[in-house]
């Protein structure tokens, strides 16, 4: 089962139908393409959860450890012995992971679609695209090589993009593409100059290897990497830094954020998948794969990215708070959880027990996939039935919508925490960690648990309760809540968010490969779950019914409300650097110092040379006797000179 | 008899010779005349030749040169016709004033 050729189906297949789509299905089957994807998802899901199946529970462990099996190698292009980029597949716990979810959601949100995107002139191109991002994300996360993880990476910014810009007729959506694309680029760098530093010292960009070398300090590749130096800081810090700024651009983390929030340009279902399921984490993925390295080597550099993360994730849920719009409260919703994710790597040591937050981070990027998926199709369900983002034209819809209701409550029940939803179990996994080994992030992840509460049900509230539902678009009166390929991945999704927190996690993933059994804090668990539903009954009396209780606090806190409600003014901040002082400052000296000084350097020896050629242009008469004339005085000249001389 | 007149004579009249030689190449506006002012310039040299193997080196050699020399300018005379003619049908004249197309 766990052979080349069946694990190579799962990417392939979905990339086959890419190429399908858009060279034939797109003229000649543009209805029918969707369907086909469907099919060829199912196929890939179907191989991941048996693969999956295999890997935990056939083959995997050996020796009480979950060992890596690599299947397939393929040498595609080397530098020098030892240094090649390598295509491969890795199977190993947080890979076939990543498999599962990434094949499930994707399979959810190309049902979906069925329904959300009929009738869109380009339908069949949508689904080519949601393709080609399936291929490359599953290229992702089996990347047996760091160059192959950066190039599916930069596959997945490719496709992360079109999918943005799908509505390419509107000016918002071309934006919020270039300045996704721009902004995980300009990461990218970082990201590039990190795997540079870091074969660069270890020999090697296999990642096992490059792991082995840099995690046992009696090697000269050890040796070399932490010897040098820059600032003060060891290169290998700098080559795990500079590779956590790439993931930290995808994971959109503080600073790097501001593209998440307008990449709700795209259609909802790509929001559910792309910028909130699978893309988003792999930032967190890219740390967890180069997890021993970080842990074992630069344990400081790994405390720093917690803190990052958990930063992120307060700010996020600050912002969350007073936004209108829907889909913007669930991205910064999903900055938040991806905070919370990499606070939960930064409290982890490596092996047993030690590890227990390396293990939290993946639960809660597991069950965050299934909860996060499920509101984002929640709210495309929504956004489909009152045709408008604002959540003030919603309110009132439960009745409207049973079903959407059902499943969006639930889903907001799991990422609030609430026994026995999965939320839960991975957000006390992940607070029980930061309480054992970082006591600053565990009470700032405490409140930022209590703010994701009260913001979710805020807007639930304002969604489904609130008023009465008022439609603004009178011709759209026969809408029903959606087809039953709407409904129907919303049920199976809740199914998950509602169960993903029974999987046994610290016996299937840990930083180790080792089973550990962990432990129960009841105190943390009351304090969390307390705190939570203190959030829910606070956003129960302020939005339940209509009332001017939260404008009348709004205005008591005004000054940080505006902050909040402006985003902490990131993007003026943004703005005023790129255009003030890069463009108008910097852009416009340098424009000049070009102008004036290469190009006047560059004009003035051609002016020079020019002028002197037609100075002595008229020698070359073109007259036979004048150049007889000039050779019979040369030659008497020559004579003269040889009589003068006396040679 | 020919001893009685030095080798400056000689000498004169060859430089005047060529001297005129170069003149006319210079300052004539027929390539024809320019051609016999060549001519000159050769049989000027040829002079010296003759004159030097008399007076100074009494052997072959100059007039061996010499020879050549007037071998030289039949033919150096056959190509210059044909170059002035195939001039003459390309610019209608045979000045070589108005051949000046080889310039800058």
């Amino acid at each position: 089962m766990l052979n080349a050729s069946t694990l190579l189906l799962i990417p392939l297949l979905p990339l086959l139908s890419f190429l399908f789509i858009s060279f034939i299905g797109k003229k000649y089957l543009p209805t029918l393409s969707g369907t086909i994807s469907v099919l060829v998802l199912s196929a890939s899901a179907i191989l991941s959860l048996a693969v999956a199946y295999n890997y935990f529970f056939v083959v995997g462990m050996t020796n009480g450890f979950y060992q890596a099996i690599i299947p397939m190698k393929l040498e595609w292009l080397r530098f020098s012995p030892g240094v090649s980029i390598d295509m491969g597949i890795i199977l190993d716990p947080i890979s076939v992971m990543m498999l599962v979810v990434v094949t499930f959601i994707s399979l959810m949100v190309h049902i979906y679609s069925l329904g959300y995107m009929k009738g869109e002139e380009r339908f069949a191109v949508y689904y080519s695209f949601l393709d080609l991002f399936t291929f490359s994300m599953l290229g992702l996360v089996i990347a047996t090589n760091l160059f192959q993880i950066y190039f599916f990476w930069e596959l997945v910014g490719v496709s992360s993009y079109l999918l943005i810009g799908y509505y390419f007729t509107k000016p918002s959506a071309v934006a919020a593409a270039k300045k996704a694309f721009i902004v995980t680029r300009f990461a990218d760098l970082g990201f590039l100059i990190g795997i540079l530093v870091l074969s660069f010292h270890s020999g090697t960009l296999d990642i096992q290897t490059l792991i082995a070398r840099l995690t046992t300090s009696d090697t000269t590749f050890y040796a070399s990497a932490t010897f040098t130096g820059f600032m003060g800081v060891s290169s290998l810090t700098w080559g795990l830094a500079l590779v956590f700024i790439g993931g930290a651009g995808k994971s959109a983390m503080f600073p790097l954020h501001i593209w998440l929030p307008d990449a709700m340009e795209g259609p909802t279902p790509v929001s559910a998948l792309i910028h909130a399921a699978t893309m988003v984490v792999a930032g967190v993925y890219l740390v967890a794969r180069l997890f021993p390295i970080y842990a074992i080597s630069s344990p400081h550099l790994l405390e720093l990215i917690g803190y990052i993360g958990i930063i992120s994730s307060a700010l996020a849920a600050i912002i969350a708070c007073t936004q209108t719009d829907i889909k913007r409260v669930l991205a910064y919703s999903t900055i938040s959880q991806i905070g919370y994710m990499l606070a939960s790597l930064g409290v982890s040591n490596y092996g047993g027990l030690n590890g227990e937050g390396f293990s939290a981070s993946m639960f809660h990027l597991f069950t965050h996939a299934f909860f996060k998926a499920l509101l984002f199709l929640c709210a495309g369900s929504v956004i489909h039935y009152v045709h408008s983002n604002e959540v003030r034209d919603m309110g009132g819809l439960r009745k409207k919508m049973p079903i959407t209701h059902l499943c969006f409550l639930l889903a907001c029940l799991a990422i609030a925490g609430i026994p026995p939803l999965s939320g839960f179990f991975s957000k006390e996994e992940i607070l029980a960690a930061a309480f054992a080994h970082n006591q600053t992030i565990f009470y700032i992840a405490w409140l930022t648990a209590g703010l994701t509460s009260f913001y979710m049900f805020r807007l639930y509230f304002l969604t489904f309760w609130n008023r009465d539902y008022v439609n603004h678009h009178e011709s759209y009166e026969h809408h029903s809540e959606g087809s039953w390929n709407m409904k129907l991945p919303l049920l199976i999704l809740m199914l998950g968010a509602v169960g993903a927190g029974f999987v046994p996690f610290h016996h299937l993933i840990t930083s180790d490969g080792q089973p550990y059994e962990s432990e129960f804090h009841l105190n943390i668990t009351l304090m969390a779950v307390g705190l939570s539903l203190f959030a829910i009954i606070i956003a129960t009396i302020f939005y339940r019914k209509k009332n001017n209780l939260p404008d009348k606090i709004s205005s008591s806190i005004s000054q940080l409300y505006d902050f909040a409600y402006h985003k902490f003014y990131f993007d003026e901040v943004y703005q005023f650097v790129t255009q003030t002082i890069l463009f108008n400052t910097i852009g416009a000296l340098s424009s000049w110092f070009d102008k004036n000084i290469v190009n006047g350097a560059v004009n003035t020896t051609a002016f020079i040379t020019e002028a002197f050629s037609e100075t002595i242009k008229p020698v070359q008469s073109g007259k036979v006797q004048g150049y007889a004339l000039a050779f019979l005085f040369g030659i008497l000249g020559l004579i003269a000179i040889l009589f003068f001389f006396n040679f | 008899m020919i001893d009685q007149v030095p080798l400056t004579h000689i000498l004169f009249l060859s430089t005047a010779l060529f001297f005129i030689g170069a003149y006319g190449f210079l300052t004539r506006r027929n390539m024809i005349t320019m051609l016999m002012s060549v001519e000159l310039i050769l049989n000027s040299v040829n002079i010296n030749l003759v004159a030097f193997n008399r007076y100074l080196h009494p052997n072959i050699d100059g007039v061996i040169f010499t020879l050549f020399i007037i071998a030289i300018a039949a033919a150096e005379a056959a190509v210059a016709i044909a170059i002035i003619i195939s001039l003459y049908r390309k610019i209608n004249s045979i000045d070589p004033e108005q051949a000046d197309e080889l310039k800058y």
